[in-house]
């Protein structure tokens, strides 16, 4: 074991240490279980986004729209079809993945800023959506009365619902399989074939490898793991409502993931760390948190445009 | 019925001209800049409360002219502290600070104006209803269309016939090639710049003439002028007018048979431009797609 993976496994070790013991550390720096858990759904978001953005290069600026179809079809299932979170979970991953996969073959020609520009507009498709249609969605009021439910194992039940530390866990749990899938996805030969497409498109097509494919493959994995994100973001609020859809949030998922370090794998949970808890902080403290938020963006882009975990990188291909 | 359609038509060539109006300076500084600005609603807004500033001291027609020439001055502050060190990045790095400048632009209004409405006066003469029969058709709302026929045409003027013209023209197919034959590319693109931030200030004080002022006003005109983009063709102006008025007109007449679908079937045409025809009606194979 060389110097470099004995400091990597140092560094995963603390990582998750940090994660499972958040309930209780975070008290003493003023944080509550429910935040953690935000950050922990919102962070899932921005890696999420990241797997398209930081390691396959192409910039969507719509993802909001895959997390808030999530949202409304956990929300949705639970309320209509049976009161099974996994149900629900697995409602919104499909609804929102695929949703996403099926837009994502009009999408894979475009490049660049034309990209940005389809997935904005195809984003707020369903913003309206959710906006409109009063009789499914609830509209601008939102989607209510549903709950998550708790889970069943046979002899024993764990209550989701009224033990916030129990869904913690439980949105740990999730994270940590949805995260280690992401790994892997990254370490196959497909996750260095989407490096090597964003490295040089031009040089991996001269090598035989079908681009479009391989973007369209890995935009609709992106798409997934943003609807399972939503559809935690559902159970964690027992709550949806259009702004889950909206392209501003899709910006906070692509600031997050930039100001975090989006050519690092855990560089945007750090950056939803910073991000949801500044937010939850200045909302609190200011009605003008928009412009501090927005001072904040412009701030990164400006002086940390390789985020926080890329400037203690050296510069080097990652 | 047929007065139904031809006010819905009316109504969709209006709110298509304000789409276009938005769209083309949008389109002006992506074409040349390569930044999509998020912030362009956040100008519209600008220029539209710098009109309700200026009204009660220069009048209405002052300020028309005036409150946009202010904007495009405040644009071009913004292009020389900002955007200018975003020249030649990622795309991406544009499009994010455009957004929070949009964050900050909107809660600074409402910080100085405050949350709610307030209205633009209007001289009354172009208040007035020209046709008893076809009431909607008011002389604000000519008058709106005509101004913006009149600003788009001399644009286009300027683009084809003045040399400022052709350079940012020349500058959208090749910017090296125009460095490289001495012009000065950095003061092109702010002049670009602020040509756009001006259309955006001045469809704020049209728009301020008939809605009145909000400081969230500029959100729901930059959905529509990004679809306009895309239908039109990247790197087209003439194809961003049309689309722009495309989409208005095609809202105007689903809004005749399907009231709730009117915002919704711009979408529609932008699927099926990019189905059909992936480029965008008026757009080049290889535009910066």
């Amino acid at each position: 074991m060389t110097a470099d993976q004995r400091k990597h496994l140092a560094v995963l070790a603390a990582i998750w240490a940090a994660l499972l013991f958040a309930p209780y550390w975070m008290p003493l720096f003023g944080g509550y279980t429910a935040l953690g858990s935000r950050v922990l759904v919102l962070g899932l978001g921005a890696m999420s986004l990241n797997f398209l953005l930081g390691f396959t290069g192409v910039l969507s600026f719509g993802h909001a729209a895959w997390f808030g179809l999530g949202a409304y079809a956990c929300g949705l299932a639970l309320k209509h079809i049976a009161l099974s979170t996994p149900l629900g979970l697995l409602a919104g991953t499909l609804v929102g993945g695929v949703a996403g996969a099926l837009l994502g073959t009009l999408l894979v020609r475009r490049r660049g800023i034309y990209f940005a520009m389809v997935t904005i507009a195809f984003g707020q498709v369903f913003y309206y959506i959710a906006f409109q249609w009063l009789s499914l969605t609830g509209g601008d009021d939102g989607l209510r009365g549903f709950a998550r439910q708790p889970l069943h194992f046979g002899l024993f039940q764990i209550d989701l619902l009224h033990n916030d530390i129990y869904f913690y866990y439980f949105v740990l749990f999730c994270f940590a399989i949805a995260v280690g899938l992401m790994a892997f996805i990254l370490r196959s030969p497909f996750g260095r074939t989407m490096i090597a497409i964003r490295e040089n498109e031009r040089r991996a097509r001269f090598l035989g490898i079908p681009v479009e494919l391989h973007i369209w493959i890995a935009f609709a994995l992106s798409c997934f793991f943003m609807a399972f994100a939503g559809s935690l973001y559902a159970l964690l609020n027992n709550f949806a409502d259009p702004r889950m859809l909206h392209y501003s949030l899709s910006g906070d998922f692509v600031i997050m993931a930039v100001m975090g370090g989006m050519r690092t794998f855990w560089g945007p949970l750090l950056g939803a760390i910073v991000f949801v808890v500044l937010q939850d902080y200045i909302s609190s403290v200011t009605v003008n948190w928009m412009s501090f938020i927005g001072l904040l963006i412009v701030l990164v882009v400006l002086f940390f445009p390789r985020g926080f975990l890329g400037m203690l990188r050296p510069r080097r291909a990652a | 019925m047929l007065e139904l359609i031809f006010f819905n038509v009316t109504n969709g060539l209006i709110v298509g001209a304000f789409y276009a109006l938005m769209a083309i300076g949008l389109s002006l500084i992506l074409n040349l800049s390569g930044v999509i600005n998020f912030a362009h609603g956040g100008f519209l807004v600008i220029g539209g409360y710098l009109a309700y500033v200026l009204t009660p001291y220069i009048g209405f027609w002052g300020a028309l002219i005036v409150s946009p020439l202010l904007t495009a001055m405040i644009g071009i502050a913004v292009e020389w502290l900002l955007i200018r060190r975003l020249y030649g990045r990622d795309p991406l790095y544009g499009l994010l600070l455009t957004f929070g400048l949009a964050f900050i632009i909107e809660d600074g209004t409402r910080q100085i104006w405050g949350a709610n409405g307030l209205p633009v006066s209007v001289p009354a003469a172009l208040m007035s209803s020209l046709s008893s029969r076809f009431f909607f058709i008011t002389g604000y709302r000519m008058f709106m269309v005509a101004t913006v026929a009149i600003v788009v045409a001399l644009l286009f003027v300027l683009l084809r016939y003045t040399r400022v013209g052709v350079r940012i023209r020349a500058g959208t197919l090749d910017l090296e090639t125009v460095a490289a034959l001495g012009v000065n590319v950095r003061a092109l693109r702010s002049f670009n710049f602020a040509v756009g931030i001006f259309l955006a200030g001045l469809a704020g004080v049209l728009a301020g003439g008939q809605l009145g002022l909000e400081p969230t006003m500029g959100d729901g005109l930059l959905m529509p002028s990004f679809i306009a983009i895309i239908v039109g063709g990247v790197g087209s102006l003439t194809g961003t007018l049309v689309g722009g008025l495309l989409i208005g007109v095609a809202a105007g007449l689903t809004a005749v048979v399907f009231p709730s679908a009117s915002d919704a079937v711009m979408y529609v045409i932008m699927a099926i431009v990019l189905l059909v025809r992936p480029r965008g009606l008026f757009g080049e194979e290889g535009m910066l797609a």
